[in-house]
């Protein structure tokens, strides 16, 4: 059964997650036909409220809202009362005041989401859309919905499933997130990068480690690429941008390398060049189109899943 | 509890549903059979091989309409079914609705509603195993397998072989 809120994967169980990506399959057979709006959600309201910097996130779940009929309210900070300094309580406040049912917060600090749904400042459902270096879990749900849907044999679980998650994964929320996804639906996951990028608690993650990529390749159904998240990085990480190319980029060479019918993944945006070639970013083993595709429609189940049903307290009396 | 369908009974109402569906359609060539799911999917694949059976084969798929109801807010979200529209679409078809109650109504408009989303059929038809009265909406059943007069605290049940084991239906006491 679904929470109120989606701050984190830790927030459900294998069964919603199967759950979520049932829905989305559903919602993406409808939208197939001739038309792509829902009346599901009309008269919600619900708030885009992005304190950093996002297209595609912010694009896709205003257009997953838009589908369901929802009227959508964006809200960044640039342009708005917070660099006059208002704090995140002020904010909630106000969207409380205009009768929000759901909020998607992006926040660059660890923590923010959860924030927001623990103060009490705000009775709208909470969607966490990216949270500092912590989770991102709406885009592990897309990512499990897109491998979901190149691998037909895995659609209950991912036991006997190889996913290596190369790159950046210090700074990755995404990366957080699918670790936690992809270990509850059985995947067998192994962590690419130099020993700079691995975060220090990764040895609890019930991952394997490797700074060989071409070692581990041969051996992998799934590729996700991250991206190197220069703005997060104040020290340096690896030597060159080049080097770092060199040992960790996924080129024309490591394409060809990996297990075959399998899939490369990006969350995007990518830094052509730096941690993914042009050619292997356009390949036929990139599903990073499809990645976009499906993340409004995973984003729709779980506002649908959120959102769909009777408010928790008339739940209670119901 | 009280039966008041069985076996039997169930597989001459749809028989019959099915002939009367080929008599004032003449013919099946232009029908198109939707089943609205759980359990009215069921029973649109059986009288969709009834009537291929009689007649010829007709174009047969299913419709959620759990996006388009009214009643959304007031239970927990519900998950959603499949949705199968044939491939040569419901365009200028005649389609045939098929579900197992009807009693308020209101689920045949979230079908229309979820129709028209896809398309403008022709003629849009009703068929239901039981139709059990206190209606909430201006909406009425063109094939009725058995008209069961009920109270408001009694509740139909539907048991199909396909998800329940056996034929059956009875009138349940108490909600």
């Amino acid at each position: 059964m679904m929470k109120t809120h989606l701050l984190s994967i830790n927030d459900l169980d294998r069964a919603d997650v199967i759950s979520i990506l049932d829905t989305a399959e559903e919602l993406g057979k409808i939208s197939d036909g001739a038309s792509k709006k829902l009346p599901t959600l009309r008269g919600r309201t619900i708030v885009n409220l992005f304190f950093e910097d996002s297209t595609r996130t912010r694009i896709s779940f205003e257009s997953a809202a838009k589908r369901l009929s929802a009227d959508v309210i964006n809200f960044s900070a640039k342009g708005s009362s917070v660099s006059k300094g208002e704090s995140l309580k002020d904010t909630a406040q106000t969207l409380q005041a205009m009768g929000a049912d759901a909020v998607i917060i992006r926040h660059s600090a660890s923590g923010a989401a959860q924030r927001l749904a623990d103060s009490g400042w705000i009775s709208a459902a909470v969607i966490n859309a990216g949270d500092g270096t912590h989770e991102h879990p709406t885009q592990a749900l897309l990512d499990a919905y897109t491998i979901r849907q190149n691998f037909p044999h895995f659609r209950n679980g991912f036991e006997g499933l190889h996913v290596g998650i190369v790159g950046d994964i210090l700074h990755s929320r995404v990366a957080r997130s699918n670790v936690l996804l992809l270990k509850k639906l059985g995947a067998k996951v192994t962590l690419i990068a130099p020993p700079t990028l691995i975060p220090v608690g990764a040895s609890t993650w019930d991952v394997e480690v490797s700074y060989n990529f071409d070692d581990a390749l041969p051996e992998l159904d799934v590729v996700m690429m991250l991206r190197i998240q220069s703005e997060r990085m104040q020290n340096s990480f690896f030597p060159s941008e080049r080097e770092y190319s060199r040992q960790f980029g996924l080129d024309a060479r490591r394409l060809k390398m990996q297990k075959s019918g399998g899939i490369v993944m990006h969350p995007g945006p990518m830094n052509r060049g730096l941690e993914i070639s042009a050619d292997s970013a356009d390949s036929l083993q990139s599903v990073v189109l499809q990645q976009v595709s499906n993340g409004v429609l995973t984003r729709m189940a779980v506002l649908y899943q959120l959102l769909g049903g009777a408010p928790l307290t008339q739940q209670a009396g119901a | 509890m009280a039966a008041v369908l069985d076996a039997g009974d169930i597989g001459r109402a749809l028989k019959r549903i099915a002939h009367e569906i080929v008599e004032r359609n003449h013919g099946t060539s232009n029908l198109t059979i939707l089943g609205i799911p759980t359990r009215g999917a069921f029973l649109s694949e059986r009288i969709s091989a009834i009537l291929a059976e009689i007649d010829s084969p007709v174009p047969h798929g299913t419709l959620d309409i759990t996006l388009h109801r009214d009643d959304l807010r007031l239970r927990p979200p519900r998950p959603l079914l499949p949705t199968v529209i044939p491939a040569e679409g419901i365009e200028g078809r005649d389609v045939v609705l098929v579900d197992d109650v009807l009693f308020s109504g209101r689920t045949i408009r979230a079908a229309l509603d979820a129709i028209g989303e896809i398309g403008r059929p022709k003629s849009v038809q009703l068929a239901v195993l039981v139709d059990r009265g206190h209606r909430e909406l201006p909406i009425r059943a063109d094939y009725v397998g058995k008209n069961i007069p009920t109270s408001a605290t009694e509740s139909v049940k539907v048991l199909l072989s396909e998800i329940d084991g056996d034929d059956l239906v009875e009138i349940v006491t108490g909600s």
